[in-house]
This record gives C-alpha cells, structure tokens and sequence, in this order.
C-alpha cells in the first residue's frame, strides 16, 4: 500500500509539507529588509536574503530568478513578498508574476518608491500579516507519498558517508520511488569517477549524454584553470575523514540517489516532475548552494548525510539530518534526526532505509526536524561563474 | 551492511577491492585475520581509513567499491596504511594537462 501524509494541498494541485510565507529579495540590496520583515513577523515568515547584485549578467541573471522565482513556486511555501530596492535588473513584478501561477497569494514591496528602509520595514510587517492570514486558510489534508519530491544531499563527507549514511539515504530513494514519487540528487563535481555507473542506469541516451557532458564539463574546469581538484576535492575535512580521492568520494556519494533508473537530468533549480522517479541535477558541489537549487525545483523535503556533522538547514524545506558516524551522533544529537551509525554495528541498510523513509513521511506530515527547532536557514543562489559564461557562449556550459 | 567485515575491524566492499576500510581507531601490529585473508597492520590506521590488503606497485589501481578509487604513487605493502601519501586521483588533473602529460583514464 502506498504511505499517505498530511499535507497542504494548493491551488495548482501540488502539495506542500509547511506553510511559509516567503519572504524574497531580488538582491543583496534588498536583502536586509527582507530579512528584517520575516524576523519581526514570526517563525511563519521565512526570509531568503542572498548575496547576487543588482545587476548580472544575462546567464547570471536568469538562473538567479529561475531560483528566486522557483522558491517562491515551491508548495511549502503558501504565500510571498517580494522585495525590490527599485533598481535591480530583476523586475519584483514579472517574479511576482512566475510565482502567482502557482495560485497563491503574492505581493510586492520597493523599499525606493516606499520611502526607504524604516517605511519599507513597516510597509513589509502589514503586508506580510495580510498573507499570512491568507495562507493560514490552508488546511493539512491526506496525501499520497507520491506527491513527495524528496532531494539528498550530503556534506561533511567521511568514509561512514558512502558506507552507512548514503546508502541509507538512497534506500529511502528507491521506496519513495516504489511509491510513485520523485527523488533527487545532485553536486556534478561529485559524479566524477562514478559516473560509468550512473551512466548505466539512465533511462534513454539523451539523458546518458547530458549526464556525461556536464561531467566533462565540471572536470575540464580543473583542465582549463591548469590547476587540480585534490586540493579541493576531497576536502581536507574529507581527507581527514578518510577519503583519498575524488572518484572515492564519488563513488560514496551517489549511493544516496539509490539504485533506480535514472529518468531526467534536470538543469540547476529547474522545476522537477511530480511522479517522476529518480531525476538527478545538475549543481556544484556547495551544499548550501545545492540544496537551495534543488528546493527551488519543488523538492518539499531534503535528506542531508554528513559523516563530520554539517549544521545546514534551509528556509523552504525541512533538512532531515542522516549520520553514519557514531561519534558525530553521540556529540551532535541536536544536530541530527537519523542515526545510520548502526550499519557499522550491523544494522541492514535495508532497515536504515526504511526508518530515513518514515522520519521522510512524519517530517512531510509536520514533524519538525533538528534543523527546523534550531533556526538554521542557510540560503545562497549559485551564481554562474565567468569560466561557465565563456563555455556557455561556445554552446557548452552549465549556465541558460 | 554491504560488504564484508574482517576480524570486526575492516570493511571489505567488494571481493575484488585491494584495501579495507577500518571501522575503528586500528593500531600498528593488529593482525586482521579471516575470509581468508591474513595480515598485520604496520602503522596505526584511523576510523574510516584504508588499509592495503594486498601489495600495490607505483601506478597500480587502488580499488574499493569493486571500482578504481585512483593509483598507487609508491610502492604500498599489505598492512600499509593507504592515503593521499601514497594514492593519487587519476581525475580532475589539471595540473597535469598544463604540464603537457597525459592524463590517465
């Protein structure tokens, strides 16, 4: 039978696992104000203040918007605010508009045509108060499980990583996928050395070849700067965790997609299929960055293995944490929700699985994960480098 | 979990790995016997490091997983401890192709 939970169902039929009012900044400059409103209205407003400027370039720009636009759309999220300076290339209404397709409220604020900062301030708590008492006409009502866009992620990779955590992680993958739902996973850089295997398992060639290329892509960044990646890839973090080399890590790291077919490989913060079965993205291997791209695609829950004890959390989505390092469970518990530690001692993967499943589907019924109770909300837009522009004008780079 | 675990201290993931993983603070002298296999450690090997199950002439493939993690840049015997001091990334060199060498597949 497949797993059901509670969930706020929204007007375009997706639904969300909580019931934000999102609060988004087209700029850095906008960003203070953003987060000053959400910080005074309460838990229910979630601020996503970043770092992109006023101005970008075209590629730039446009995945910066995909990605504003994309956390406003999410299902989480049951209500915006935009927020503009007045000077940004970003226009707040056409972003405003991306987001209402969805069928949820959406306002404005210029903090320049408000009357500045303290105007601005006050401006945003009323207008913010007003779609909160829209959003909070949604009630949570049942859903199936495959309704569930679930994205793993890791960070604060050691050797437990690829042995205990990811395994788990992507065992939870495969049953969401038996579900019906869709998973993903992302960090291109961190497909190096293991991608013949994912290359295997892509569902048609189209996919097989996007895969490779951007693959190529990541390591022939290393190529074209002259330099290699074993200074930073693995990390000294992750070397001190044991990993010697990048296909290592890599190899760890793909075990938390599972083992399905692989059915799309979706562009950074591009909207993912409900139902669609595991669909990777691509992304750089900042987590932060990488979560953020994923729940701008519509994921409503992430999955976060670390071996060291990473703290990321997010604003939009709830972060369920997932160790298989029994020192980092003994020292972090405030940290982590799932202690895969216990494959060490002989627990089956299998098990492990099903318990990151069902702390999956309580998390997407209104539990509330470590992250979640501590407040941590990191947020970044990955800004496309000028190495990707150059590639992406000679029709081959990561950035449109 | 997958794999098979030696004498309760190393993981061996594959049959055809050349190193284990050790799954606890390891020191120099521990014999690690069973599934037929047989060794000592000669050096202390941390939580989550490899040790080389058999002997890896510079060049040779490291392999964990049932698949190259990357080659043996000195000659490693079984029981050595095996890291970034002597097993390198085949991938992502850079540094490589601006020296004008090739870089392994």
């Amino acid at each position: 039978m497949v797993k059901t939970f509670e969930g706020y169902r929204r007007a375009n039929g997706r639904v969300g696992v909580r019931n934000h009012v999102a609060v988004v900044p087209t700029s850095v400059a906008a960003s203070s104000v953003a987060r000053g409103v959400a910080d005074e209205a309460g838990a229910w407003a979630k601020a996503t203040p970043h770092q992109m400027g006023t101005t970008q370039p075209d590629a730039t720009r446009e995945q910066t918007a995909r990605v504003l636009a994309g956390i406003g759309r999410n299902p989480n999220v049951g209500a915006a605010l935009v927020v503009e300076l007045g000077t940004e290339d970003i226009d707040a209404e056409s972003l405003a508009d991306r987001i209402a397709e969805t069928g949820k409220a959406v306002e404005t604020l210029s903090i320049r045509e408000t009357g500045g900062t303290r105007a601005a301030l006050a401006r945003g708590r009323e207008i913010v108060a007003g779609l909160n008492d829209e959003a909070r006409e949604a009630r949570r009502e049942g859903a199936d499980a495959s309704e569930l866009i679930f994205a793993a992620e890791c960070g604060g990779s050691d050797a437990t990583s690829g042995i205990a955590a990811n395994p788990a992680v992507g065992n939870a993958c495969d049953r969401l996928v038996a579900d019906g739902g869709t998973a993903s996973f992302s960090e291109t850089p961190e497909f190096i050395g293991a991608e013949h295997i994912l290359a295997e398992r892509c569902a048609d060639d189209d996919v097989r070849e996007r895969l490779l290329e951007r693959v190529a892509d990541r390591e022939g960044m290393a190529d074209m700067m002259g330099v290699d990646l074993r200074g930073a890839q693995p990390t000294p973090g992750n070397q001190e965790g044991g990993l010697t080399t990048i296909e290592e890590k890599s190899l760890g790291a793909i075990a938390k997609g599972g083992t399905t077919p692989i059915e799309g490989f979706a562009e950074f913060a591009e909207e993912l299929p409900v139902g669609g079965g595991l669909v990777p993205m691509d992304t750089p291997g900042y987590d932060v960055e990488s979560v953020v791209g994923k729940v701008a695609a519509g994921a409503q829950v992430v999955a976060f293995t670390t071996g060291r004890g990473s703290t990321t959390g997010n604003p939009i989505a709830p972060v369920i944490k997932v160790t298989g390092n029994p020192k980092t469970w003994d020292r972090m518990a405030n940290n982590m929700d799932v202690n895969a530690s216990t494959v060490i001692d002989g627990e089956s993967i299998e098990s492990v699985g099903e318990r990151v499943y069902e702390t999956l589907l309580a998390v997407a019924g209104g539990e509330r994960t470590e992250a979640e109770r501590r407040g941590l909300e990191e947020f970044a837009v990955n800004e496309v480098q000028p190495q990707e522009l150059r590639g992406a004008s000679a029709g081959a780079g990561a950035g449109r | 979990m997958k794999g098979v675990v030696l004498d309760d201290v190393a993981l061996l993931m594959a049959e055809s790995d050349t190193v284990a993983t050790a799954i606890d603070d390891l020191d120099d002298g521990r014999r690690i016997a069973g599934e037929g296999r047989d060794l000592s450690l000669s050096e202390d090997v941390p939580f989550g490091h490899k040790i080389a199950l058999v002997a890896h002439d510079p060049g040779d493939e490291v392999r964990k997983y049932g698949e190259v993690i990357g080659r043996a840049t000195d000659p490693i015997a079984p029981g050595e401890w095996v890291h970034t001091h002597n097993c390198e990334s085949t991938r992502g060199r850079g540094d490589l192709a601006a020296a004008g060498e090739e870089v392994a597949e």
